[in-house]
């Protein structure tokens, strides 16, 4: 087992590496930098800025350095906690990245426990009653399911709750508790708007979780251990919940790995489209404003998240299942 | 009975003299979904190929009367109660509330305009070959277009455009997947075929794309296209960011099988006998589970073509005036827009149908894939 850890952690380290390089490529892609960007905005707006001026900025912002100088910078930096400097928001990244988190993280965990919660039932009743007509029911929702855009689930959710409850469901808050410090009424008002991005953001991982859990269970319930298991006598639910629901317990535990990054970046467009303050639109402004130190540190903070979580659900799987050790 | 026996026998007796494609075809003729995918995919495809002849206006012209204008209602009866086959519309009288400054439409019952089949429009050319002014449908007037989908903002057909945006949204699926079969047999293929340390390193390789969180480098890399470049270019670009990421479960597929059949007695003799070892892989090997690999490119449609929705949705992916799916839906994105003009989620319709129904076809070519299971 150790001998296993050890692999997978060299080889994290490995990607680690490659992923960085490749995150500081693309950054550099779009033609030009932000500070180009940048003057033409101040000198179109009437502010003159010298020559000097832009040379000390460039200097500053080690702009003219050769680029593996300016990786070099970047990457030793980003190990060191600082995420480098946003020059649209005008703060460091760590502060607007830490803002965000935690309404970010709030949104997803909530997600991912109601795709578990959720998923894991049907899944288990579909392959249990399989084709019933209430297993039908069920695998065609979650087609549908897989098939609807995310932003699209969101649209729908949106104009039904306007047009037959009258109320607004985008952001997190009412206008009245935006502001306002944390107390009770906050608390019950965020709940209240929650629940629209965790079935919009949920739905799709449950639809496609509901599909791997019925397929695996069934391929488990044929076989022989299953048969010798009930013919001892053990009572139906816990041949069932005891082995086969076990090993068909696996995908849940490598989604994890996938989880952990969307915690952070999967809510993207159900965030833009539901005008939510959580990551997902800060990162495409970024994007789209060439913002390099903000866009790449957090292509980087999310590759780190999903090697480190690919990395805890291979250990986990090893530990539920051990024949993954050999292999 | 004795005529069903006899018709077992057949079906018996047929079975055993059947080729490997007759089998698939069999067996993937009983899932009955499946075949309705199908039919619904040929459909789409024939809409996307011959939008032109489809659409009863122009896809790009704008009417500024018609400005986020309903759905016309189809009647089959007139305002004095007769009945006939051939459905009508009333043209709109527009109002504006002076309140809230809303376009108000309203039928005007004293205009019945019915609609003409294969009527005279606006001129195209078919598959490049010829020009003709034939549409399916429509009202041979002018001045009093339909709009069975509704207008969107600037007063265009929503139905032409749905098509017309067909026409990219579907395509782009095809070439990404085309794109991602060719890297994911090449490089799969490989790995594959040598083994050994090859197939280590290509291993890795792959772990360590799938290890990139998809979303943001879609949008890292599509953001990265220059403003300058026109649509053709941004089309290809976009559809060679998305067969990025997919090649990847493909050549895992492809690697899968074939190191299961480089043990194959026909393979060891290919080689004996002094076939290089691309003739091998595309000659000998290929065929053998072509289906698998189709079932696979099936399954992986859907996700580019909601890639490409999502892309072009935030704004990163293909820009107005090119009309796809997303740049469709790009209009629907807030709550003002659709609570007064809900019809403009309806591309959204279109892309659900598509990937069910890509992912039902997906489903029955993967069961009916190999004819000698069960």
């Amino acid at each position: 087992m150790s001998k296993f850890i050890m692999h997978r952690l060299l080889f994290m380290v490995v990607t680690l590496v490659v992923i960085s390089i490749l995150s500081f490529i693309i950054i550099q892609l779009p033609p030009g930098d932000y500070l180009t960007s940048y003057i033409t905005q101040l000198r179109s707006m009437g502010t003159d800025v010298s020559d000097e001026q832009i040379e000390y900025l460039r200097e500053q912002y080690g702009l003219d350095d050769p680029i593996y100088v300016q990786y070099f910078k970047w990457i030793g930096n980003f190990i060191t906690g600082d995420m480098g400097f946003s020059f649209s928001w005008n703060r460091p990244v760590n502060e607007l990245v830490w803002e965000r988190l935690g309404l970010t993280l709030v949104i997803s965990i909530s997600s991912l426990l109601f795709t578990w919660i959720v998923a894991f039932p049907i899944g288990i009743y579909t392959a249990l009653r399989q084709n019933s007509l209430s297993d039908y029911f069920f695998t065609f929702l979650s087609f549908i399911g897989v098939a609807t855009p995310n932003f699209l689930l969101a649209l729908v959710l949106m104009y039904v709750s306007f047009k037959y409850f009258g109320i607004n469901v985008g952001g997190l808050f009412s206008p009245e508790y935006a502001d306002a410090a944390w107390g009770i009424g906050k608390i019950t008002d965020l709940l209240q708007h929650l629940w629209i991005p965790v079935v919009v953001v949920g739905t799709a991982g449950t639809a496609g979780l509901v599909r791997i859990m019925r397929a695996n269970l069934l391929d488990e319930l044929g076989k022989p251990y299953v048969t010798t298991a009930k013919s001892k006598g053990i009572p139906n639910y816990k041949v069932i919940l005891k082995y086969p629901v076990r090993i068909a317990l696996n995908p849940f535990i490598s989604t994890l790995g996938w989880q952990l990054p969307k915690l952070i970046s999967g809510s993207t467009i159900t965030a833009v489209v539901l005008s939510l303050p959580t990551t997902g639109p800060l990162l495409l402004d970024a994007l789209k404003s060439q913002d390099m130190y903000l866009a790449g540190s957090f292509i980087m903070l999310l590759s780190v998240l999903t090697v480190i979580g690919t990395f805890i659900s291979d250990i986990l799987l090893a530990l539920v299942d051990p024949r993954i050790r050999y292999v | 009975m004795a005529k069903e026996n006899n018709q077992n026998e057949n079906y018996e007796d047929d079975i055993y003299a059947a080729s490997q494609k007759e089998l698939i075809w069999m067996r993937f003729k009983k899932h009955k979904l499946a075949m309705a995918a199908g039919i619904v995919l040929i459909i789409m495809y024939a809409l996307a190929i011959f939008a032109p002849f489809f659409s009863a206006q122009d896809p790009h012209q704008r009417r500024v009367s018609y400005k986020e204008a309903p759905p016309h209602q189809l009647h089959f009866e007139d305002t004095e109660g007769n009945f006939s086959l051939r459905p009508m519309i009333y043209p709109y009288n527009k109002e504006v509330d002076m309140e809230t400054f809303e376009d108000i439409y309203t039928e005007d019952e004293s205009k019945p305009t019915p609609i003409k089949f294969f009527v005279e429009g606006f001129e195209y050319e078919v598959l490049g070959l010829f020009e003709t002014d034939i549409h399916l449908f429509g009202t041979g007037d002018e001045n009093r277009p339909v709009f069975i989908f509704g207008a969107d903002s600037l007063g265009r057909d929503l139905f032409a455009r749905i098509i017309y945006g067909a026409r990219i949204s579907l395509s782009i699926g095809l070439i990404g997947v085309a794109v991602s079969l060719f890297l994911g047999i090449l490089i799969g293929g490989i790995g594959g075929y040598f083994g050994g340390k090859i197939d280590l390193f290509i291993q890795r390789m792959i772990e360590l794309v799938r290890s990139i969180p998809q979303l943001p480098l879609w949008m890292g890399l599509s953001a990265a296209l220059p403003s300058s470049w026109s649509a053709i270019q941004v089309y290809l670009a976009i559809t060679i960011i998305l067969s990025l990421m997919s090649w990847t479960s493909l050549a895992r597929v492809v690697r899968g099988r074939f190191l299961s059949l480089r043990e194959e007695e026909f393979v060891i003799a290919a080689r004996l006998m002094g076939r290089s070892p691309l003739e091998i892989i595309f000659i000998h090997m290929l065929p053998s589970f072509l289906s698998h690999i189709i079932a696979s490119l099936t399954l992986a449609i859907p996700g580019m073509i909601l890639g490409e929705t999502a892309l072009s949705f935030l704004g990163i992916g293909l820009q107005a005036p090119v009309i796809s799916w997303g740049v469709l839906l790009q209009k629907a994105q807030n709550l003002y827009t659709i609570a007064n003009a809900p019809w403009l989620m309806l591309p959204g319709l279109f892309v659900i149908i598509t990937v069910l129904a890509f992912n039902f076809l997906g489903d029955g070519i993967r069961d009916a894939a190999d004819p000698y299971s069960k």
